[in-house]
């Protein structure tokens, strides 16, 4: 991973960081207005730009808690959260769109993280597994899931939890065969389909909003 | 995925200067298939501009029909009440691709231009014709690969039997514009030489001698919007997506079908193909035989029958050619209500 973790950074190595994140978000208005950073590189201004404009700063709202982060175009969401953020409940499957591990809630929607550029979410509200409940007070959806065996080597559940709420938020949970059409992004490599849709139908019957 | 530039736009003229002003410029909206292929280096670009902020995300009633903004989402679209009233096909057309979450991310726009799920054109050590300009080596950053069309004589499973050529044999892989060339819709675009509408049937092209080239847009035009004219087609429609699995899959063919129904009577009709050429198939003369006939087992067979001429198959999407046909014959059954 290009990202580095920043929490088992070696102290050494800190400061130099902590001089780059700097520098890097004084520049990045320049990484903003990108002719005229664009330009000063041309002008011969020395590397030190061209690394730094790389970055940029990224205003988001991840689980309620507002984040003034730094980061590189090239980085996902997904990445975001696992690498720099340390919320690992998020899971990396096949990182194209294409099997739903990855599905975290952007303002509220259900999408896959690995298919969106994290500076895509400026100014937005994320939610992940992490923000559903606590191993004190889980979610409704989450106690389905275990009631009902609604999982086994639980690689693809937090996708699977996040994408379940949405499906009733969304109000296409109104059948079993509803549920398995919406619920189609995910894909579980055990085979746990028939309890998930059983957990969902359980909690959609007990009504509303979750 | 390779380093790029990143730069935010919020007016479409920004967006279409930013990038016009370099090679190697995208326009980025849901991103659901240009990070694909940016990840799989089949595009490295040097900037990405992203227009999410743009106001361009809007449904509404104009004084011929239906205005869908070029940002709209295709959840969106497909829930909205005035596209389900007016357009149940294009609603369920998009209903039928992708997953609810790519749907959320995935924009109209965005689905227009989305490239072909040919399995060659992902894998740049294989021959494609599509991925860069013919016999032009690799262009600064552009990985283009060898030249030639791996499909033809090769896995082609999924590939095209109609307007196909020599040089590339794909299909254009969206469902929803199977709907859009069936409405008849046009295409609102604005580009460095000013704004200009393009009929949907001349907005994607077919292979020809530049397989390169997906659509007729000009270099730094951007989609504003899609206007879809009113009509008395809505009531009897049908989309038919045939899969390899009953969900989540591209078509191998699809068929998209609305008439305008007096008794028995077909009195006007619009049918397009899907997965079945490089750009939505419309069936003409399937559509002309139809008209004022009614709607029997045995006219829809003639109307399939006259559908598939000229047809074409590769090998190992000869099946296609009995397909296609038969899910015609279905998806007219179906829509108008007599099966
Ligand atoms: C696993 C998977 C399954 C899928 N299944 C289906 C399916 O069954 N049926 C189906 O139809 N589709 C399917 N798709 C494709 C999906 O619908 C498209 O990727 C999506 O519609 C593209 O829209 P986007 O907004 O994400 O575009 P982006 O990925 O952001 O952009 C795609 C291209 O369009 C250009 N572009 C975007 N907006 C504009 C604009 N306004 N003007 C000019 N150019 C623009 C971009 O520059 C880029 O080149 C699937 C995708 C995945 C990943
Ligand atoms: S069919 Fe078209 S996209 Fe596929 S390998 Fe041939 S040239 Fe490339
Ligand atoms: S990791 Fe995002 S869909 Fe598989
Ligand atoms: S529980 Fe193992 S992948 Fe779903």
């Amino acid at each position: 991973m290009d990202n580095e973790n920043n929490a088992g950074e070696p102290e050494s190595t800190g400061a130099s960081r902590r001089t780059f994140l700097k520098q890097s978000s004084a520049l990045a208005a320049f990484a903003l207005t990108p002719p005229a950073a664009v330009h000063s590189v041309e002008k011969g201004l020395d590397e030190k730009v061209a690394v730094a404009f790389e970055q940029q700063p990224l205003r988001v709202q991840i689980n309620g808690v507002a984040q003034q982060l730094s980061v590189e175009p090239r980085v996902t969401l997904l990445d975001l959260l696992r690498e720099q953020l340390n919320l690992n409940g998020t899971k990396k499957g096949c990182d194209h769109g294409q099997c739903g591990a990855c599905t975290v809630h952007v303002d509220g929607q259900r999408v896959n993280s690995c298919l969106t550029l994290a500076l895509t979410t400026e100014g937005c509200k994320v939610t992940t597994i992490e923000g559903m409940g606590s191993v004190e007070k889980l979610h409704p959806m989450q106690e389905a899931f275990i009631k009902h065996d609604g999982f086994q080597c639980g690689y693809c559940t937090p996708g699977q939890i996040m994408s379940a709420v949405a499906c009733i938020n969304e109000g296409h949970a109104n059948s079993p065969d509803e549920v398995r059409e919406y619920m189609s992004g995910n894909i579980c490599r055990c085979g746990a389909y028939a309890n998930i849709v059983e957990a969902i139908m359980e909690v959609k019957s007990k009504g509303g909003r979750i | 995925m390779n380093q790029f530039q990143f730069t935010r736009a919020n007016t479409p003229l920004a967006a279409v200067s930013a990038v016009s002003k370099e090679n190697g410029a995208y326009f980025l909206a849901g991103g659901t298939n240009l990070i694909d292929l940016v990840k799989r280096e089949v595009i490295i670009p040097e900037r990405l501009v992203d227009i999410n902020r743009l106001p361009l995300a809007t449904i509404e009633e104009t004084t011929s029909g239906i205005r869908i903004g070029a940002m709209a989402k295709n959840s969106a679209v497909a829930d909205h009440p005035l596209i389900k009233k007016y357009f149940p096909l294009l609603s369920m057309a998009l209903n039928a691709g992708a997953s609810a979450q790519l749907r959320n991310m995935a924009t109209v726009g965005g689905n227009m231009m989305q490239r072909t799920r040919c399995p060659y054109f992902y894998d740049h050590s294989m021959p494609c014709n599509k991925r860069g300009p013919i016999q032009s080596g690799p262009s600064k950053g552009q990985p283009n690969g060898p030249s030639g069309c791996g499909a033809i004589g090769g896995v082609n499973r999924m590939h095209a039997i109609f307007g196909t050529s020599e040089k590339c044999i794909a299909v254009h892989p969206s469902d929803m514009c199977i709907a859009l060339a069936a409405l008849d819709a046009r295409v609102n675009v604005t580009g460095p030489k000013g704004n200009r509408s393009i009929a949907f049937a001349e907005f994607h092209r077919l292979p020809g001698d530049a397989p390169q080239k997906d659509n007729t847009l000009l270099p730094g035009e951007l989609i504003l919007s899609v206007d879809v004219p009113k009509n008395e087609l809505g009531k009897y429609s049908h989309y038919l997506k045939v899969r390899d699995r009953a969900s989540y899959a591209f078509a191998l063919v699809s068929v998209g079908v609305a008439a305008d129904m007096k008794g028995k009577t077909i009195q006007d009709i619009r049918l397009a193909m899907g997965g079945v050429a490089h750009k939505p198939w419309r069936l003409a003369e399937a559509e002309g035989y139809l008209k004022g006939k009614e709607a029997t087992l045995e006219n829809f067979r003639q109307a399939a029958t006259l559908a598939m001429q000229g047809a074409k198959g590769y090998g190992e999407n000869d099946f296609k050619l009995t397909l296609a046909p038969n899910s015609i014959i279905e998806a007219l059954q179906i829509a108008t209500q007599t099966v």
